[in-house]
């Protein structure tokens, strides 16, 4: 070390101790890796579910052809799916997030009831990463892809 | 870089670079918000409120931009033992604490018609939140350096240590399930149409320029205080 400039052994201190805290860092992100998360998925759900009545949340895409409205007009039932096809049905009693469709994503609170059915009291809209102008969406699928091709000249 | 580290250097790149960016910045970043606010057709799902986009994307990552710069300054500062490093971590600590401050409550807006709620605790938002924290954490420390005769390396030290955060809050959409949406914009990839990407990157383009005239006139305030004050103490001295 008594070769090193003082400088010199500056920086190498101060990157040693940046490797160690970025290493420490990282660990301990990784370690709450599921205790952070916002919400289970419906296949976390079903393989490890939570205890019945617990208040927990429940993420994922409203399976398409699932949502039904009950006879009182304000109790909507649906499914939730995850990435490999599991499907936790929920129900829920109130007004639902203008975002909220079939086929969008989805964040439910609420608690697993004792029949399998996720009862929640609060939808939550989960918007995806995808942003798209309305007149694009009514386009066949090539125009659109045409017309993206157009206005996105030279951004590659 | 050493060649900067010359106050008297600096300045004089500073005097015209600081009104130049500043000028050009207000003049993108306003053609940028009126081309969102205004001339960008709605979004497929989230119709007209797709517009805050153009707000609350450049002011996030200039956010995290701020610290950025703190962390790197510090590090210069750290190792070289660079004055205008410690002036340079300082200054941006103002303006990257501001532009958190307008992520957040844009994103707040954001997420009432959106996703049905003003604030979760979810990865991502409270991450940003904690930015802010560490921000507000970084100017008393700075001012207790300037003011308390606290040692200027305790913020630098400071400004390394809640760099750890930074990668935090780019990875926390993909590390954890968040309510938030994971990232759009990934290397050479974008999900956003060329419709909202492009006044996007403009918007980014000229508050960056702002950013950076910012940082340079509060360096240039804190050069001039500086020297104001061992003028005075020389004064002083000579009085005495």
């Amino acid at each position: 070390m008594s070769a090193l400039k003082p400088k010199h052994q500056r920086l190498v201190l101060v990157v040693l101790a940046l490797v160690a805290l970025v290493g420490a860092g990282l660990l301990a992100a990784y370690a709450l890796r599921s205790q952070a998360s916002y919400f289970y998925l419906p296949e976390q759900m079903l393989a490890d579910p939570p205890e019945v009545g617990q208040a927990v949340r429940l993420g994922g895409m409203v399976e398409e052809g699932s949502l039904q409205t009950a006879d009182d007009g304000i109790t909507l039932t649906f499914a939730v799916t995850g990435n490999d096809g599991s499907r936790v049905p929920v129900r829920f009693s109130g007004i639902a997030p203008d975002l909220f469709v079939e086929g969008s994503g989805v964040v439910a609170e609420g608690r697993l009831g004792a029949d399998g059915t996720f009862v929640a009291d609060n939808l939550l809209a989960k918007h995806d990463e995808n942003y798209v102008p309305r007149e694009l969406q009514e386009m066949e699928q090539h125009q659109a892809a045409k017309m993206a091709e157009e206005t996105t000249v030279g951004l590659e | 870089m050493h060649g900067f580290a010359n106050p008297k250097r600096f300045l004089s790149l500073a005097n015209w670079l600081t009104p130049l960016l500043l000028v050009a910045g207000l003049l993108v970043s306003t053609a940028a918000l009126y081309w969102g606010l205004f001339r960008v057709p709605p979004d497929r799902l989230m119709g007209e409120t797709v517009r805050i986009l153009f707000l609350h994307v450049p002011t996030a990552w200039l956010g995290m931009g701020g610290w950025t710069a703190i962390a790197v300054s510090s590090l210069v500062f750290l190792v070289w033992r660079h004055p205008l490093a410690a002036l340079a971590a300082r200054a941006a600590a103002v303006p990257g604490l501001v532009f958190t401050l307008i992520c957040l409550a844009s994103g707040s807006i954001w997420g009432r018609p959106t996703w049905g709620t003003w604030w979760v605790w979810d990865g991502r938002l409270t991450s940003m939140l904690v930015l802010a924290f560490l921000y507000l954490a970084y100017m008393a420390l700075a001012q207790a350096a300037e003011r308390e005769g606290v040692s200027p390396r305790i913020p630098a030290i400071f400004g390394l240590l809640g760099a750890i955060n930074i990668p935090i809050i780019n990875r926390s959409v993909v590390w954890w399930n968040s309510l938030h949406q994971p990232p759009s914009i990934t290397m050479g990839k974008s999900a956003i149409d060329g419709e909202f990407l492009v006044p996007l990157l403009v918007a980014v383009t000229g508050f960056s320029l702002l950013f950076g005239g910012v940082v340079l006139a509060r360096m240039r305030a804190l050069l001039a205080d500086i020297q104001a004050e061992a003028r005075l103490r020389r004064k002083a001295m000579e009085a005495a």
